[in-house]
């Protein structure tokens, strides 16, 4: 078979020891990365390209290297969600919903050792994917136009008022900020800047890291030093480390569906491992209905965003190969390492450099089972963190926020942004508003808009371009369903409910 | 259990640390840019070939300082780094095409001093091999019939390189009422491609090195190139001078350094610039990349910029895109 030949050359170009050693360290690095909340995937992939460099190390072991820290990264990511409530990167955001409730109940490390398993399947079920498709899978970015995109979008806000605990109101509220600060920035369309005040560091909008990091860890300190530690959050029990079978078990068909929605949402240029990760969740949190407890602290409230978000890292390595269209923030700084390495992706990179690209497919392989070794098994390292009061974690955490936010743009206006983002969160979760939807609405409100304009352009301003293909009205209904059907579904399934208590 | 976080306190420190510091001697090279584009792959590789060739003692460290269109690299460098010796700043056509648009808030081409350019990247004007034009003429009467039925894709901005360069052809066709041309700015070129070759737009404009490897695969076609000649390696692709439209729009890629460093350091990097340009490193470096040579390096570099900066203008004036 054409693909185990390929296979075979990737491999015997990927596994020497010296890069076996590599795709080590990478995993290794790549984890700390990702669990330090600030410093996600795509600017610990760019901090250490100059490393690659300086090592002089050739085309293969640089990407071995490098996709190993990326994949590392999301593995890491998990590790501060779950444990403290602070995404360590974008994508790990829906991670926090169950992850972090789950170790509150003490099973801190039941969560972190299913999040590792279900990290390792999508990833895998992407490399796997991105193996067998990706050829063939490049063609899909084409029938996704500007009308498309806006309803990909759309559906991803529609379904976000069922995220929200209780009240789709205040979702709804959340999201609009969200969509409002995501408007501050020069216009793509027209050019010119919007709600800057003439500042300079406003002009490219907000970094969505400097507004994770504010509204979750800084907002945290606030009330940290409100309580005066009392009660603090960060107060997770520890318990014996074993490795939850049944969980795994439990959750084996929702981490095969999350793989495959995050697999696919990695392939649209653009759309990223961050919506990849809050399909996967949501899609789940539909099939399981109310009664599946989510946001409470269940294994598939888990499995579903890690698998979606690892898978979609996968997924989003397809256009930026095949098209040379990074799907996200980090294959977009791979890309540049490719460039620099004198690879031009595209089309033909195929079947014009066949050993740099089974060579990477090799080493991701590789990574992937590195990972697994090193986040099951050692999972108790980044369990005993916890066990650091409060009153030394939490400003050790303020600490990180600060070097890593400072590190984005090397500007101090960010940090005052991130301080100003704290005190907002604080705010909002003092009225009970949720902060997810201000962050969704942060980071896809800009694509959702510059869609929305395209279309415009091209339609001279008729909105029935909007529902001109098939794909797009698909979307639409779905996107309506999303949005009406949880008001019924409460309905329905809370009835019973009291008649039964 | 201290011990412990400190010693993750100390790793994320480093980690943090690499990103913003620069030892005393190594030279910095600024990419207002995120990694990925074409700053950052100026700042990479001619940093790298300066390194390999001998003409730096250190790698060159990259710093990527994205915003306001290269405008926040632009006004750092001015105001607080006026004098820096060891500070290299990637330029392109985007940034004298900003400066002449007054995009920089009000900054000048006269506040850094430009070193040179190594390289240009001719622009192109490209459709989807399905497209029913087949040549310049084509895709200009058309639009000349009905304006609306031509939509554009690029990847800069409304109003920026990639959008002046269809209105540039227009203009020299006789057409100027430029509110009625349809374009759409997305991230990047490959974005526009595939948008184009998805038949969402009807042609792409932008620059050779972002369709070379769609061109190798036969998924688009290029009408014209925006040269004074054919390019090198791509002999079959018409120019639009050939084709009777006098327009040429190359994207070149240099470096600018601080207005207030001496003669001296200012003929130092001129030299190792000039350098680069003559190592077979860059040159494959060029042709991987669907660079054309396009070498003025030293004290001309200046007038160019100034006469190019002027150019824009009085063209961004006349097709309304400033005032």
């Amino acid at each position: 078979m054409e693909i185990l030949d390929n296979l075979a050359l990737g491999f015997s170009i990927a596994a020497s020891p010296y890069t076996l050693m590599l795709a080590v360290i990478g995993c290794f690095l790549g984890t700390i990365i990702g669990a330090l909340p600030g410093l996600g995937p795509s600017n610990g992939v760019a901090i250490l390209i100059p490393i690659t460099f300086t090592l002089g190390l050739d085309a293969t072991s640089a990407l071995v290297l490098m996709t190993s820290v990326y994949y590392g990264a999301m593995y890491g990511g998990r590790i501060s969600s779950i444990l403290l409530n602070i995404p360590g990167d974008e994508p790990a955001l829906m991670t926090t919903l169950d992850g972090y409730p789950m170790a509150k109940a003490g099973r801190a490390g039941d969560a972190l050792v299913l999040s590792g398993v279900a990290s390792f399947v999508g990833a895998f079920l992407a490399t796997i994917g991105l193996m067998l498709l990706a050829p063939m899978l490049a063609r899909v970015a084409y029938v996704f136009g500007p009308a498309e995109y806006f309803a990909l979008y759309l559906l991803a806000f529609c379904t976000l008022g069922g995220m929200a605990s209780n009240n789709q109101a205040k979702a709804a509220l959340a999201s609009c900020l969200g969509l409002g600060i995501a408007m501050i920035g020069v216009d793509n369309t027209s050019g010119l800047p919007r709600l800057t005040g003439g500042n300079l560091h406003l002009y490219d909008g907000i970094d969505f890291l400097v507004a994770i990091v504010g509204l979750f860890a800084v907002a945290e300190v606030f009330f940290f030093i409100e309580s005066h530690g009392k009660g603090s959050a960060v107060g997770v029990k520890l318990e014996k480390v074993t490795v939850p079978w049944k969980d795994i078990w439990d959750t084996r068909w929702t981490m095969l569906r999350s793989s495959g929605v995050g697999f696919i949402a990695g392939i649209l240029p653009g759309a990223g491992a961050s919506l990849g990760s809050f399909m996967a969740y949501m899609t789940e949190k539909s099939i399981a209905g109310e009664k599946g407890g989510f946001g409470t602290g269940v294994p598939k409230g888990i499995a579903a965003p890690e698998a979606g978000n690892n898978a979609s890292a996968g997924g989003a390595l397809i256009p930026m190969l095949t098209l040379g269209v990074p799907g996200s923030g980090t294959t977009a700084v791979l890309l540049a390492l490719l460039m620099t390495l004198n690879i031009t992706p595209g089309p033909t990179l195929f079947t014009e450099r066949p050993e740099v690209v089974w060579g990477l497919i090799a080493s991701l392989l590789i990574a992937n089972f590195v990972l697994l070794a090193m986040n099951v098994p050692m999972v108790k390292v980044f369990v005993r963190v916890l066990q650091v009061p409060p009153a030394i974690l939490l400003p050790g955490v303020t600490m990180i926020s600060f070097v890593g936010i400072y590190s984005l743009s090397g500007s101090y206006f960010d940090l005052l942004l991130m301080i100003g983002f704290g005190v907002l969160g604080y705010v909002l979760r003092k009225l009970d508003i949720p902060t997810v939807p201000v962050i969704l609405g942060i980071l896809l409100g800009g694509n959702m808009e510059d869609a929305l304009r395209r279309a415009m352009v091209l339609s001279d301003g008729e909105a029935s371009y909007l529902f001109s293909s098939p794909i797009a009205i698909g979307l639409w209904v779905a996107a309506i369903t999303g949005f009406v059907a949880p008001m019924f579904m409460r309905k329905l399934l809370k009835k019973p409910q009291r008649v039964t208590d | 259990m201290k011990t412990r976080i400190l010693k993750a306190l100390a790793v994320s420190a480093v980690i943090g640390m690499s990103a913003t510091s620069v030892s005393a001697q190594a030279a910095e090279c600024i990419a207002p840019a995120n990694p990925g584009g074409g700053w950052d792959f100026t700042c990479r590789q001619i940093g790298k070939i300066m390194f390999d060739i001998g003409a730096v003692d250190k790698p060159i460290q990259v710093t990527n300082m994205s915003g306001a269109g290269g405008g926040l690299a632009y006004n750092y460098v001015v105001t607080e780094r006026g004098d820096d010796d060891n500070l290299i700043i990637a330029a392109s056509s985007a940034t004298s095409t900003r400066l002449a648009q007054n995009a920089y808030a009000g900054m000048t081409a006269d506040q850094v001093r430009f070193v040179g350019a190594i390289g240009a990247d001719p622009g192109v004007i490209v459709v989807g091999k399905d497209s029913p034009f087949q040549s310049l003429n084509d895709l200009i009467d058309s639009i000349l019939a009905d304006p609306g039925s031509v939509a554009f894709a690029g990847g800069s901005a409304t109003g920026g390189f990639d959008h002046l360069k269809p209105l540039m052809l227009l203009q020299r066709a006789g057409f100027t009422d430029i509110s009625k041309i349809k374009y759409i700015s997305l991230d990047g070129g490959a974005d526009a491609i595939t948008q184009t070759i998805g038949g969402f737009t009807q042609a792409m404009t932008g620059d050779m090195s972002e369709v070379v490897g769609f061109l190798k695969s036969g998924d688009v076609r290029v009408l014209a190139v925006l040269t004074d000649e054919r390019v090198p390696g791509f002999d079959s692709i018409p120019t639009a001078k050939e084709q009777g439209y006098d327009v040429v729009a190359v994207n070149w890629r240099g470096l600018y350094v601080p207005k207030d460093v001496s003669d001296d350091t200012f003929n130092m990097w001129a030299g190792r610039l000039q350098q680069v340009a003559d190592s077979p490193e860059w040159a494959e470096a060029m042709a991987a990349n669907g660079l054309a040579p396009f070498t003025k390096v030293g004290g001309d570099f200046q007038g160019y910029i100034d006469g190019v900066v002027e150019e824009v203008r009085e063209l961004s004036k006349e097709l309304g895109v400033i005032q």
